[in-house]
């Protein structure tokens, strides 16, 4: 590093950028430690050391049975994860390695989809849902969820695609390699840290999805966003119950957040920006 | 013979998501638009058929609909204020030179990961709440009285929620840009003795141009749908204060079952948005051809 740094400057950045950053984080540390701590105590005011009593999660568990959502959103942001890859590996692939002269309009088509409001076609897809006796049923769920990120997911799967050098497919198929060859030695290797790290964003998106998660289930197949809502409402004394079952429904997706994040900058910016 | 094979396997590969998507976003497009044209009420359907433009009329003259489109940009505007000036700040800070870079990030991007739902009743109920929330305690602790926010601030609260939920976005995208700066020409501005603040404006701020660009965009359509963070926290209220559009139409749909008046909602949903994805689209397909 040929700048010098004096280290004046960098105990001031240390300083102020910590204490930016947790106080962004408050309310996640605050509800992370409040969900330890008894009804009574929750309610005593400001207090950081909680007592550590894990009561609230077992009366989370044997009320609302959280194992249940917990389940449900694995299920869909898993499922609903694998359908679209099903989907769009293939046109992703074909796009990137024999694009066509309608390749870029189909592309911006498809993420043109995703910029309908959700809320528009509410009662059409409720309708849908209802006649085919979809409401509530997991697997709708999963194809809806699947339909609204496969733009995202056929974007960030092109723009890895896109990447891998088109040289090496001409050697491949000079040193006689079939199609299925191609695809198999060839390609799948090369493409499989992008596959991947679209299937990291795509669950995180799907496990936070909260508009037809809530609006198209009931008991069945709701998912943690569903639980969740349901303590809109206060029952009495509930702080310490609803930080545990706030804690048990961000703690998966926080933690694989934090090691996604290069993959969500270029994710959600289209590869716009990396 | 081996390119025409290619081609038509091409074709083949493409299809299923071509299709896909375009069921997806035809069909219940189509059912919107006949709707808002009809009188459908599933609780009385005595009165059920083709109405014309009333329904537009309709949901036009309801006073909660100007109060809605009013709320639903203030909502995006000042979000996106707060999340562009607020994250080309934090990004200029973390890029600095500091012991434990990699946890402050990993703590300022939290946010973006917690759920909708669980954003709003943790900032409804721990922070916020009037009697036991952190704000409350911290005012009482001053003396002050404490702020009713859902009450008395409905979008300011919902504003700071959703504020709160971006902002680590901005910041991490807005970083990302920062540091694929080019270290050599930042060196040289200096050595030409340029200042912090001319070097911001005339290197820095030029760089990270395409990355607010795209913030903006994405926020924009996502800012455009908040829907959970309204009902889990105010519900709308008081009165229509902190209604937003898509949350009118959801009261129209399935709390008045007024199908027709939903449905021309819907359709006006559907042309802002397609008014903002218009320059979403530009900015985006710009950066295909590099």
């Amino acid at each position: 590093m040929a700048r010098a740094v004096t280290t004046q400057h960098k105990v001031i950045a240390t300083g102020a950028a910590w204490i930016v950053a947790l106080l962004i984080f408050f309310p996640i540390l605050y509800t992370i430690i409040t969900s330890f701590k008894s009804e009574q105590e929750a309610i005593q005011g400001f207090a950081l050391i909680p007592s550590g009593t894990f009561e609230s999660y077992t009366e989370v568990q044997a009320q609302s049975g959280y194992f249940k959502f917990f389940f449900n959103s694995v299920l869909l942001s898993v499922g609903s994860t694998i359908l679209a890859l099903i989907v769009a590996v293939p046109a992703a692939w074909s796009m990137a390695f024999s694009p066509g002269k309608w390749t870029k309009d189909i592309l911006m088509w498809m993420l043109s989809t995703k910029m309908m409001p959700a809320v528009a076609v509410l009662f059409p897809i409720y309708l849908i849902f209802r006649d085919a006796g979809l409401l509530d049923s997991r697997i709708g769920l999963m194809v809806m969820l699947m339909l609204i990120n496969l733009p995202i997911v056929i974007w960030m799967l092109y723009t890895y695609f896109r990447e891998i050098p088109g040289e090496i497919l001409e050697a491949a198929r000079m040193d006689g390699a079939t199609l299925w060859g191609e695809i198999v030695y060839v390609l799948t290797p090369m493409a499989v840290p992008g596959i991947a790290s679209t299937m990291l964003l795509n669950i995180i998106l799907a496990w936070n999805e909260a508009f037809w998660t809530i609006r198209l289930t009931t008991t069945e197949a709701a998912p943690l966003t569903a639980f969740i809502s349901s303590f809109s409402s206060p029952q009495g004394l509930f702080w310490a119950k609803l930080s545990a079952a706030s804690t048990l429904a961000i703690a998966p997706i926080l933690i694989m957040g934090w090691f996604s994040q290069k993959q969500l900058v270029r994710g959600l910016t289209f590869g716009a920006v990396k | 013979m081996a390119t025409q094979q290619t081609r038509s396997l091409a074709r083949f590969m493409m299809a299923p998501s071509v299709v896909l998507l375009f069921v997806w976003m035809i069909v219940p497009l189509v059912i919107t638009l006949w709707f808002s044209f009809q009188q459908y009420n599933p609780l009385n359907p005595v009165r059920d058929g083709f109405v014309g433009f009333s329904n537009y009329a309709l949901f036009y003259s309801n006073p909660a609909f100007l109060q809605s489109i009013l709320n639903t940009l203030v909502l995006v505007g000042s979000v996106l204020l707060i999340t562009v000036i607020g994250g080309i700040l934090l990004a200029l800070l973390i890029d600095q030179p500091m012991w434990g870079q990699g946890i402050v990030r990993i703590l300022v991007i939290s946010p973006f990961f917690v759920m909708p739902p669980v954003a709003a009743l943790v900032w409804k109920n721990m922070i916020m709440h009037p009697q036991y929330g952190v704000f409350a305690d911290i005012a009482r602790f001053f003396g002050a009285q404490p702020i009713d926010w859902f009450g008395q601030h409905p979008m300011t609260a919902i504003i700071i929620i959703v504020a709160w939920q971006w902002l680590p976005f901005a910041t991490l995208i807005l970083l990302t840009a920062l540091q694929s700066l080019d270290g050599e020409q930042k060196e040289a501005a200096e050595m030409d003795g340029a200042g912090f603040v001319s070097r911001f404006i005339y290197l820095t701020l030029p760089h990270m141009s395409r990355a607010i660009t795209v913030v903006i965009l994405i926020q924009t359509i996502f800012l455009l749908s908040v829907y959970a963070e309204i009902l889990v926290t105010t519900n709308g209220g008081p009165g229509y204060a902190s209604t937003n559009l898509p949350f009118l139409v959801y009261q129209k749909a399935l709390l008045e079952f007024k199908i027709g008046q939903a449905s021309a909602g819907g359709v006006i949903a559907v042309i802002l948005a397609n008014i903002v994805a218009f320059f979403a689209m530009r900015a985006v397909g710009k950066n295909l051809d590099k």
